[in-house]
């Protein structure tokens, strides 16, 4: 059987890349992507310490149906203010969206 | 679901279906007369506050202990919900005068609520996930409310993203420790984490549900949201999320920490320590820069949120625990007040397309308006901590249980910056009385009354605190 660290290494690997791309990226939806990476990083990593764990304890996987529950719910706010920017001002890109600085 | 489980989420139970029920009978009120809309949700904060109230004294847990119901869980409900009032009293002519009087508004703000009073009770991370999304949603929408506004677009899409990173940080750390401990229960955590089971990947899992929570108060160095989204969004909507999302957060934060980490006490103190520090620091002296009031009180709010993680500093230390978060629970109290009071006046002069906003636009208040003018200075002398206000007594309180934690440095850092707070407060009324202008008010009833009432209770309270005091102390007794 694969061992639990590899598991945590992989849902690591997922959560950095998302978290790169949250702070590198300049789109809007991309921001958005990278954030969605990491939440599903979570998940990765709660399925594999309900399986490694406990198994009769379900609260591991109860989480990770409620984060998928929860990030949609996320996206569909998300999105819905990403369009509502883009008709505005034609643009997604969050260095454009920019008018108020100190 | 046994009557117990009932009875432990009540008020968030009706204020729940008061809100399901508000989104259709908001279909059969006329567009032009959203005001009842507003009545109606202003009703069912009342109903569920007076049910809190009745629950006073009550301590059980409920859903295999998944919330819990005690003092802490009570006086914070009360004071979320006194919140809510006063957020729809603030919004209800400002909305109608700025063109957004759509029903949506009020649904949205008792959602937000009740995921505020649902952070108070949760006992369980899952539940703590699931509350804290249930009070962001709402207020990423709500920030974006002013959709013919170009700024309030953009303070809700920043709110949004830097939102959903942090919610990314909590859901992980939440991960790494149900991980290290089996359990997602605070107690069981506790429980789990004395055996001495891996604590690092525990510490690891706590540190970033601090930083999450971070984002969530406003803390330094996960502020950089707060101005943009406070400038940007309806100034109602800045008033109460300033509020609301401060209160809910400091509780969940003190309640995960108290109950599920204090083994970790010797490894976060530290932290907090900085946190605190950098956060009083960097706010109080930004906000000297600043001419726009909104920002200016962005930062003030910044400050205030390292003011209150003072009261988490010595938070492993058993002695000291009950009076330093009693008195964290006073300040919020204070500073609740103090912030609605001072964004009603912000409201009160505030113009459609964001005219008004100048700290400049101020001049002649007190002539003009002498009530208005001599509420706003209550309001900046107590957000300095000057008396005759609350928030003297709240800032004695808190110094002196840092200090008996022997924290003395950090109270220091405390009383310097409050010094370097004064400038830019008393800016204000010194724009006020001694500079000439003609500044233009709207008058609402609603919103005078607002003004007054939390000025009259700034004021009054400050005079007899002890009461308040002993409210605060005996709800976060049974915490430990």
């Amino acid at each position: 059987m694969v061992p639990l660290s590899w598991y945590l290494i992989l849902s690591a690997g997922l959560f950095s890349i998302g978290l790169f791309g949250v702070l590198t990226r300049r789109n809007a939806v991309a921001i958005l992507l990278g954030v969605e990476l990491m939440l599903n990083s979570v998940n990765v990593n709660l399925a594999a310490f309900w399986r490694y764990g406990d198994v009769t304890q379900m609260a591991g996987q109860v989480f990770a149906i409620i984060v998928f529950a929860v990030a949609a719910a996320e996206v569909a706010v998300g999105l819905a203010l990403v369009i509502s920017v883009y008709r505005k001002r034609n643009t997604v890109i969050a260095d454009d969206i920019d008018l108020m600085k100190w | 679901m046994t009557q117990l489980d009932f009875q432990t989420l009540l008020p968030l139970t009706i204020l729940t279906v008061w809100a399901c029920v508000l989104l259709i009978v908001d279909l059969f009120i006329p567009k032009n007369r959203k005001g009842i809309t507003a009545v109606l949700a202003a009703l069912g904060l009342a109903v569920t506050l007076s049910f809190t109230i009745l629950q006073i004294g009550r301590e059980n847990s409920g859903y295999s202990g998944m919330v819990v119901l005690d003092g802490f869980s009570t006086f914070v409900n009360a004071l979320i919900l006194v919140s809510g009032l006063l957020g729809i009293a603030l919004a209800y002519g400002y909305v109608k005068r700025m063109g957004l009087e759509r029903g949506e508004y009020y649904t949205l703000l008792l959602f937000s609520v009740v995921g505020m009073m649902l952070m108070a009770q949760a006992a369980d991370l899952i539940v703590v996930f699931i509350a804290l999304e249930l009070l962001s949603i709402p207020l990423y929408v709500l920030a974006a409310f002013s959709r013919t506004s170009a700024e309030s677009e953009e303070a809700g899409i920043k709110y949004f993203l830097l939102g959903a990173f942090a919610t990314g940080f909590v859901v992980y750390g939440t991960a790494l420790v149900f991980g290290a401990t089996g359990t997602t229960s605070l107690v069981g955590i506790v429980g789990s984490a004395s055996n001495g089971t891996s604590s690092l990947l525990l510490t690891i899992g706590a540190a970033l549900i601090l930083v999450g929570f971070g984002f969530k108060v406003a803390a330094v160095p996960f502020h950089m949201w707060t101005p943009d989204v406070y400038q940007g969004a309806p100034t109602s909507v800045t008033a109460f999320m300033a509020a609301g999302a401060k209160i809910a957060g400091f509780a969940a934060l003190l309640r995960v920490f108290a109950t599920a980490f204090p083994t970790l006490a010797t490894d976060l103190t530290d932290i907090l320590w900085a946190l605190s520090a950098v956060t009083m620091i960097l706010g109080n002296v930004v906000a000297i820069s600043q001419t726009n009031i909104k920002r200016m009180l962005a930062y003030s709010s910044i400050a205030h949120a390292g003011y209150i993680l003072m009261a988490f500093v010595p938070y492993g230390n058993k002695d000291i625990m009950p009076i330093s978060i009693a008195a964290g629970l006073f300040y919020l109290v204070s500073y609740v007040f103090t912030n609605f009071g001072a964004w009603g006046v912000v409201i009160a002069l505030e113009k459609s397309e964001g005219k008004g906003l100048e700290i400049g636009d101020y001049a002649g208040l007190g002539r003009k308006y002498p009530a208005l003018a001599a509420a706003m200075t209550v309001f900046m002398l107590s957000l300095i901590g000057l008396p005759p206000t609350l928030g003297l007594v709240g800032k004695f309180y808190l110094f002196r249980a840092v200090i008996a934690g022997g924290y003395t440095g950090l109270a220091i850092i405390g009383v310097v910056t409050s010094l370097v707070s004064a400038y830019y407060y008393l800016r204000v009324v010194v724009t006020m009385y001694m500079k000439d202008g003609e500044p233009t008010t709207e008058r609402e009833p609603m919103l005078d009354f607002t003004t007054a009432f939390t000025a009259i209770v700034t004021v009054v309270v400050s005079l007899v605190p002890q009461w308040l005091f002993l409210l605060a102390s005996n709800a976060v007794l049974k915490l430990f």
